[in-house]
């Protein structure tokens, strides 16, 4: 039951548009970088351009997707129509408004700060309230999914929430709380200096206060891709799901364990004890708990639709899925993707192991690896999957949705392999140039280039995404019936209050972000000798 | 259900998930707290609270290692982009009565003959942090700390807000324009220099670095030099030290030939 559908397509619309834009920006980025060209002279176009691809692909395109897909989600799993659309297009436009804000003295070069601030360094305020307003507007739907629910709940008393919306509420308050660090820091410490009431600020502090929000928001970004999984997949192959308790788990652990690990981004910063650092860095390890739970379970899924399908033998079932099923090869991509990433990140978050990759390119690899390939192939996945109910029209050919999906998974194991090769070689992040002629990193001009030329491969599907759902409107009408999630194979009658609702969880989340936070943060807080002059961009 | 069923140690949920909680974390701040800090030998503690307290991050003085000053003295000043940005008309009048004196070497338009900075249409914090650094002995030169002793903040203020008033004017021996070297373009990312356009203008300015063009080649090379050898100290975090360290002896004639031969009129004004 779809019943706002230019709703979740306004969503779906800019966020890809969105994307598009960005992707292009970041094979620029991986052109001018590498051995290909001679160099742009002016670092600051880099910057610029930078800023701008991390805005745009951290902020404002995966919280697009999120919110369309939980309009979605909230309509067709509890099949009562959204309530409070007139919020909803209010968020909608507060995310345009904050985006046009953020991207306007980015492109004036006034606020090349990168997506993470890096505070010293101050930007136009216009930049930073923009990024507010998203965040509001976010913070619009999430208060809209937690009152869906509600109106639910009271029509349906005791009755199990569907997981795709038990799921999507999870991610709301998961994000609700994990940008509180970001929007503490920006109310508190950046925009009263990028208005000038202040000159000094506590970079340390602030800091701390964005790992908050920087490694919980890649659990929200997760969000989606992991309800794909679970309430797309299974259906979309001819299966069941294996067990839907282990869907509720998964996702509450993420909610409980997301938020306290945030310091592992804060590992050489001299401001954070390490005592601090190890909690973190052992609370970190648990997050592949959730992760494992999901990979078991899909598999799972996965091996009933293939054995449903004449799958025979330890491993010989494998052959027997669906492989022309474009949701079947996203989700196996993903895995992959997912897999060698989530290799990648136990690496990050070993106190020890990330100094050897600590601000090299490693990191750049790892979070496109993980972000821009395991999370946003399932992103092109949703889409694929719900274009035809949005639309009322059939995808136009499988074949060129399958051919886009090949090309962002091949694209994006040739960018980001030899990206987290030179970084282990030490090649440092965040530069706008390098030298290839000298002999140090000479030795490493093969592997960028490499890099880049898969940028292109990733800018072509891309394109080729937009190109498929553009043309897609233009098919002929086509009754696609009524979007349904999986089903589970023993059907879910009852389930634990526990398992059906929020409160343990989320006062668990609180709880620990206290533990784990509150005495770094009060300390630097309390200090008064911690801060330092704000560097202007652009300033004389 | 009510959440009086739900917080309470018989719903296995809540029991579970909060000792689980619980005891992680127990289990973990005792791991980074106490186990950890002990297990590195080359940390001395004088119980088990400083061990705790250390590894909180919470800042600790020792007193038994005296913290000797070593090395030269260091700038002290503080800068800040909007710093001196707008001057008053009395202060820059002021200022140009106390460049009377300084007109011997810096030339009465504030462009010298003498292999000393132009100072005409120099930036006001730059001349400014320079007078602060010559005073307090971070910066020392034979000629100029002398002048520097006496001067007092507003002197150096005005001082700052008269030669950055005044219009930039062509050097006294231009040269042909040189084409730029590599190390001002790309600087060396490898051994760690910045392109000099991105502090010194062309590319960004930072605040407290002078612009160069059409400055004293001889100068310019000598203060290299002299931050090369540690001879000049009052570069803030070492930023000029380390970048000069790393140049070739190549390198700074190149560039300091180049900056000499621009003129600076090219120089964007910043107000």
């Amino acid at each position: 039951m779809l019943v706002n559908r230019k709703l979740v397509l306004a969503h779906f619309w800019l966020a890809f548009a969105v994307f598009g834009f960005a992707l292009f920006l970041g094979a620029w980025q991986m052109f001018v970088r590498s051995p290909l060209y001679t160099w742009i002279s002016n670092p600051e176009w880099y910057y610029r351009s930078l800023t701008a691809h991390g805005t745009v692909m951290g902020y404002v395109f995966p919280t697009l997707v999120a919110m369309g897909f939980g309009y979605a989600i909230s309509e067709s799993a509890l099949k009562q129509p959204l309530v409070g659309v007139r919020w909803a297009w209010t968020g909608f436009w507060l995310i345009v408004a904050g985006s046009v804000m953020a991207m306007v003295p980015v492109a004036l070069g006034r606020a090349s700060v990168l997506y993470t601030f890096y505070p010293p360094l101050i930007g136009s305020a216009f930049y930073y309230i923009g990024v507010v307003l998203v965040v509001v507007g976010s913070w619009i739907w999430v208060a809209l999914m937690s009152i869906n629910l509600r109106v639910w709940r009271r029509e349906h008393p005791g009755e199990p929430v569907p997981l795709a919306m038990f799921a999507n509420v999870a991610g709301s308050y998961l994000w609700a709380w994990t940008a509180v660090g970001a929007a503490l820091e920006l109310l508190l410490q950046i925009i009263p200096v990028a208005l000038g009431w202040r000159t000094t600020i506590d970079a340390g502090l602030a800091r701390v206060f964005f790992s908050w929000t920087l490694h919980a928001i890649v659990y929200f970004w997760l969000m989606p891709t992991y309800i794909a999984y679970y309430t797309i997949v299974p259906r979309a192959i001819g299966g069941r799901l294996y067990s839907d308790t282990m869907g509720r788990i998964a996702f509450i652990l993420f909610l409980v364990v997301a938020m306290p690990i945030g310091i592992h981004h804060t590992f050489a910063d001299p401001q954070v004890g390490a005592g601090f650092k190890f909690i973190h860095s052992a609370f970190t390890a648990l997050v592949a708990l959730p992760t494992l739970l999901t990979v078991f379970t899909i598999c799972a899924s996965v091996e009933i639709a293939a054995r449903l399908r004449g799958g025979r033998g330890p491993f010989g079932w494998i052959a027997a899925l669906p492989w022309d099923n474009p949701i079947m090869l996203a989700v196996a991509f993903s895995f992959v993707l997912l897999g060698f990433g989530g290799a990648g990140g136990l690496i990050n978050m070993s106190y020890q192991l990330d100094t050897t990759i600590h601000n090299t390119q490693w990191i750049t690899g790892h979070f496109h690896l993980i972000f821009g390939g395991a999370i946003v192939i399932m992103y092109f996945a949703i889409a694929y999957d719900l274009w035809p109910h949005l639309t009322g029209r059939a995808l136009p050919t499988l074949s060129l949705v399958r051919a886009q999906l090949w090309l962002w998974f091949v694209g994006m194991i040739v960018t980001t392999f030899p990206w987290h090769w030179v970084g282990i070689l030490g090649m440092p992040r965040r530069m706008a140039y390098y030298d290839y002629s000298d002999p140090a990193i000479s030795p490493q001009a093969f592997s960028v280039t490499l890099s880049a030329i898969g940028a292109f491969v990733l800018l072509i599907s891309g394109l080729l995404f937009l190109y498929i759902l553009a043309t897609a409107h233009r098919q002929p009408a086509t009754d696609a019936g009524a979007y349904r999630f999986s089903v589970p194979v023993h059907p879910v009658r009852t389930v634990p209050l526990a398992l059906n609702s929020y409160a343990i969880w989320v006062a668990l989340m609180i709880g620990l972000t206290i533990t784990n936070y509150a005495y770094p943060i009060l300390t630097l807080a309390a200090r008064s000798d911690t801060s330092v002059p704000a560097v202007y961009v652009g300033a004389q | 259900m009510s959440a009086r069923e739900l917080f309470t140690f018989r719903n296995p949920y809540f029991s579970a998930g909060v000792g689980l909680a619980a005891g992680l974390f127990f289990l973990t701040a005792l791991g980074g707290f106490i186990v950890l800090p002990y297990a590195q030998t080359e940390l001395k503690f004088a119980g088990l609270w400083d061990a705790i307290c250390s590894a909180a991050g919470l800042p600790q003085r020792s007193a038994s290692v005296p913290t000797a000053k070593v090395g030269p003295r260091l700038s002290e000043a503080v800068l800040t982009p909007t710093m001196l940005a707008r001057p008053g008309q009395e202060s820059i009048g002021r200022g140009a009565t106390l460049a009377q004196r300084c007109a011997i070497c810096h030339g009465p338009t504030g462009i010298s003959r003498a292999d000393s900075p132009n100072l005409a249409g120099q930036y006001a914090s730059v001349i400014y942090k320079e007078l602060l650094d010559f005073r307090s002995g971070a910066r020392r030169n034979a000629v100029m700390s002398p002048f520097a002793v006496d001067l007092k903040d507003q002197d150096m203020a005005d001082l700052a807000a008269y030669y950055a008033y005044l219009p930039r004017l062509p050097a006294y021996h231009p040269t042909p324009q040189l084409p730029r070297p590599r190390i001002v373009i790309y600087g060396a990312p490898v051994r760690g220099i910045a392109p000099c356009g991105s502090c010194h203008g062309s590319l960004d300015n930072k605040t407290g670095s002078p612009w160069l063009e059409g400055q004293s080649e001889a100068y310019l090379k000598a203060q290299l030099q002299a931050f090369a050898s540690g001879q000049r100290t009052n570069d803030i975090s070492q930023q000029m030290r380390n970048i000069a360290r790393a140049m070739t002896p190549q390198e700074i004639d190149e560039a300091a030939a180049y900056y000499a031969s621009q003129p600076a009129e090219i120089v964007k004004t910043t107000d």
